[in-house]
């Protein structure tokens, strides 16, 4: 029992129970609360794996800047707690459930008849390096150029797009 | 190093999956729905980055570096047309946007 | 030319379209007469050639086929329109194309100044088109072809004064009583037909009788046959129990009646049932039901043709009449004497009824015979040719009739019994007395219509048709002169006609031969009998008229029966018609109809409703309602992958 095991189980006990949290409150704000606890537990987890450059960005951009995006949105339209989930329409809401966790079960099990470790033998050495900002960025400069310059547009195309849907028509 | 097995991550990124599925499913507030998208797109960044360390191959975290350009872009975009929904109808339960019901 | 037999059937139908599609605007009369004429004339000739040729050839090869081309192709069914060329069909192609022509003829004059007389010879020749198909085809589908198309033409020529009225009724009425009349012949008829493909799996002559004639099938098969086309024989040769039509038929113009209720059409029964002489000759029983109502038939209709007042009503029950006796013989297995009293019949009848146009004519529509007498002076050859014809029809010594109608009462005792010979002979003097009854109210005594009416000689072109056909009246039965009086030459008709009939003869074995002294000592009974009937007809009619009146009021119940045809329709009408009638008014129309058939055809809707108003509700509009769904389809994926893993 080593310590990596140990900081595994806790990161995945906040991060799933954080999401169930999270689609089960009533009241909007809280399920962002707990949203950003997903992302903080995430980064942890990619911190385990050797991701540092990508923990970072999960902090900065999604908890940092999406959120607050999605908190400011939620204030502005001020639209108070909803009542209970399963109040109306109990039947498709059960089922729909029903459904998720038989899509849970079913990947699960799958993931377990493939058993993907029997296929990986990692290389310690370069699974260190693996993640850090020299080798993303190297990546992303040669060899990942064109969708990177794409990914720009694509940013400039949505803030354009947002700008424009979300602001005051002028009559 | 890693001597969790990547099903233990996978398995993970299997229940926030599940779980964002059944927030799309569920809810009524446009809003939570769009916030558990994202948590649907978190679990896939999850897989990405567990087999991506695994593999010793950085692909992997360039992708999901991609994933979370197009998911920041998604969000604002999305939001938008929410705040530009709430101003017609003053509502962002979505039972009460059908506009699609003839 | 016997290649060139379909020709006789081709030139009709060109007339009829060339008459019926221009013959309105051909404001000519003459020429739409000549064309209507002509066609059937030509027709005439090529049969007479056809018909020499034949003579030239040897006895065995006499029966030839023509085809034209393949009407059908279906499954096994396999069938031509072909025609065939052989000694019974030449007779009655003759007999049609000759008599036919004759008419054609006499019509020109007859139906001057009529405006349908475009529509009237277009019909005509149609008629002869569709008559010369039931004779010359070669199989049981061509004939049936001809079958329903002179039902037709005579629903067309019954019905052709569309805007007039008829006894009780209207021309249109009696035109579609004679129509629906023959469709109940046809259904037995094509109940016959099924059941001749059932069991022989042709309907081709020459197959069907070679395969009646060597192979065994159970008499019963073969009695139904011809039961069933039997029953289309009654329908369209008008006997019991379905002559009905026959005498409503007269509401035609004169030469109609002439031509399709007296010489042609009528006859078609009799053909087809000596065409398939084998099968019943296979079924003796049915032969002597054949024989049996034929004998009634004459009997009946020649009681009622005693007393009616209307002369193309005594002419129609007169057919009927003698129709019977051609039943009667080809139920007693006289094949060739059926046809010959055919043709003898086509003579004397066609030329009665073109007479009585003729007086008709001459009396200015005029036809209750009370009204008429003494016309022998006004109209002198229409005069002698009616009265040739009525000795022939009485069986006067040395006329056609004589030698026809006695040979089948002669084969009514040999091959039959006494009872039908003396049936038969009793019908003969009835119909000797009714004739001359006839004339002798028409042409002699006094006359008794008024002043106002001018009765004149009809013209040329409708009197020499009616001589011609009195010379054969006359001559025409010299080629069926019997054995006994032409020593070796022996019945030159009989031989003629002897392949056609022989296998059907031959199953009969007939009965032993009797003397030559019985058939004379018959044949003096029933002429003298007849030609008592003949004078006495004249002597009352003509000279005591009065007494007429005081026998007639001694019979008043047997006469009141007879003048209103014993209400045989008044009986169908209500035992048949009404029953049927009220049937299909309450069962047919308010219960299947509208219950069960619009109920299947509404429910099969309303069921429809019913599940596109489940279905419905998956459109709900809702997109969360879609994602469910679609997340049920992807978790129903991942169950067929785990399967297939």
């Amino acid at each position: 029992m080593n310590i990596e095991i140990i900081f595994f189980i806790i990161l995945a006990a906040v991060a799933g129970f954080s999401s169930v949290m999270m689609i089960t409150r009533r009241n909007p704000v809280i399920s962002a609360i707990f949203l950003i606890l997903n992302f903080f537990a995430l980064a942890g987890l990619y911190l385990l794996l050797n991701a540092q450059f990508i923990a970072v960005v999960q902090v900065i951009v999604y908890a940092g800047a999406i959120m607050v995006l999605f908190l400011f949105v939620i204030m502005l339209l001020n639209t108070g707690k909803e009542e209970h989930i399963l109040a109306t329409k109990k039947g498709i809401k059960l089922f729909a459930i029903l459904v998720a966790s038989l899509v849970f079960a079913q990947i699960v099990y799958l993931i377990v008849m493939q058993n993907p470790s029997l296929g990986l033998s990692p290389d310690p050495a370069a699974s260190i390096n693996s993640g850090t900002v020299e080798k993303i960025g190297r990546e992303l400069y040669t060899n990942y150029i064109i969708p990177f310059e794409a990914a720009g547009f694509l940013l400039l195309a949505a803030t354009i797009g947002a700008l424009l849907l979300a602001k005051k028509k002028l009559d | 190093m890693s001597t969790i097995p990547i099903e233990y991550y996978l398995i993970l990124s299997a229940f926030m999956f599940s779980a964002g599925v059944a927030g799309v499913l569920i809810r009524r507030n446009a809003i939570v729905v769009f916030m558990s998208i994202e948590l649907m797109l978190n679990s896939a960044n999850l897989t990405l980055v567990a087999f991506s360390s695994y593999l010793g191959n950085v692909a992997g975290q360039v992708f999901v570096f991609f994933v979370m350009t197009v998911a920041a872009a998604e969000a604002a975009v999305g939001l938008a047309i929410i705040i530009a929904i709430f101003r017609n109808k003053l509502t962002v339960n979505i039972d009460e946007i059908n506009i699609f019901k003839w | 030319m016997i290649d060139y037999i379909y020709l006789t059937i081709v030139l009709p139908l060109l007339g009829f379209l060339i008459n019926g599609l221009f013959g309105k605007k051909i404001k000519n009369e003459k020429v739409i007469g000549i064309i209507g004429s002509a066609t059937v004339g030509i027709s005439f000739l090529i049969v007479v050639l056809a018909f020499f040729e034949t003579l030239a050839l040897p006895v065995e090869d006499r029966s030839n086929t023509v085809n034209l081309f393949t009407w059908l192709s279906v499954g096994g069914l396999n069938i031509e329109f072909g025609y065939l060329v052989d000694q019974l069909s030449l007779v009655m192609a003759l007999v049609v194309t000759g008599v036919g022509f004759l008419i054609h003829v006499y019509s020109i004059g007859y139906m001057h100044g009529d405006e349908g007389y475009w529509r009237f010879f277009a019909y005509l020749n149609l008629f002869i088109f569709a008559m010369m198909n039931l004779v010359l085809g070669d199989n049981f589908l061509v004939l049936f072809l001809g079958w329903e198309g002179v039902g037709l033409c005579s629903y067309l020529l019954i019905g052709f004064y569309y805007d007039r009225k008829f006894e009780k009724s209207t021309v249109p009425d009696a035109a579609k009583k004679a129509f629906i009349v023959n469709r109940i012949g046809d259904f037995g008829f094509l109940l016959g037909m099924f059941l001749i493909y059932f069991t022989f799996d042709s309907l081709n002559f020459n197959e069907v009788f070679t395969k009646a004639e060597f192979t065994s099938v159970p008499e019963s098969t073969y009695f139904l046959i011809g039961l069933f086309l039997f029953i289309g024989a009654t329908g369209k040769s008008a006997q019991i129990p379905l002559f009905v039509w026959l005498p409503d038929a007269m509401a035609g113009p004169t030469p109609v009646s002439a031509l399709i209720h007296a010489a042609t059409m009528v006859t078609a029964g009799v053909y087809m049932v000596a065409r398939s002489a084998i099968i019943y000759a296979s079924a003796p029983t049915m032969l002597t039901i054949v024989a049996v109502i034929g004998l009634l038939t004459a009997f009946f209709a020649a009681t009622i043709g005693l007393v009616q007042n209307d002369i193309k009503k005594v002419l129609a029950y007169s057919t009927v009449s003698q129709l019977g006796y051609m039943f009667l013989a080809l139920g007693v297995g006289a094949f060739s004497a059926g046809i010959f009293h055919v043709m003898t019949h086509a003579f004397f009848k066609a030329l009665l009824f073109l007479g009585a146009g003729s007086v008709i004519h001459g009396m200015h529509e005029i036809q209750d015979i009370r009204k008429y007498g003494g016309l022998k002076s006004k109209m002198p050859k229409t005069y002698i040719t009616f009265i040739i014809a009525a000795f022939a029809i009485s069986g006067f010594p040395g006329l056609s009739g004589f030698f026809s109608k006695d040979e089948i009462l002669w084969y009514s005792y040999a091959n039959g019994n006494i009872v039908y010979w003396l049936i038969g002979a009793l019908t003969a003097v009835m119909t000797a007395f009714y004739m001359f009854r006839l004339v002798s109210l028409t042409f002699f005594g006094e006359a008794r219509y008024d002043s106002s009416v001018h009765p004149h000689e009809s013209p040329a072109v409708m009197t020499v048709p009616l001589m011609i056909l009195a010379g054969l009246a006359v001559v025409g039965g010299y080629v069926g002169i019997p054995e006994i009086f032409s020593g070796e030459h022996g019945n030159l008709f009989h031989t003629w006609l002897l392949p056609v009939f022989e296998p059907a003869e031959q199953k009969l074995a007939h009965m032993g031969s009797h003397s030559h002294f019985e058939e004379i000592l018959l044949m003096a009974v029933s002429v003298i009998a007849a030609l008592g009937a003949m004078y006495g007809a004249y002597k009352i009619y003509t000279e005591k008229l009065n007494k007429v009146e005081r026998i007639r009021a001694m019979f008043k119940g047997v006469y009141t029966t007879l003048l209103n045809k014993y209400y045989v329709d008044e009986i169908y009408e209500a035992v048949i018609i009404n029953p049927i009638v009220k049937t299909s008014r309450t069962i047919l129309w308010k219960i299947t109809d509208n219950k069960i058939i619009d109920g299947i055809v509404n429910g099969s809707a309303s069921v429809v409703e019913i599940i596109s108003g489940i279905i419905r509700k998956f459109q709900t509009g809702v997109a969360q309602f879609y994602a469910i769904v679609m997340m049920a389809g992807i978790a129903l994926v991942f169950f067929w992958i785990i399967l297939s893993l």
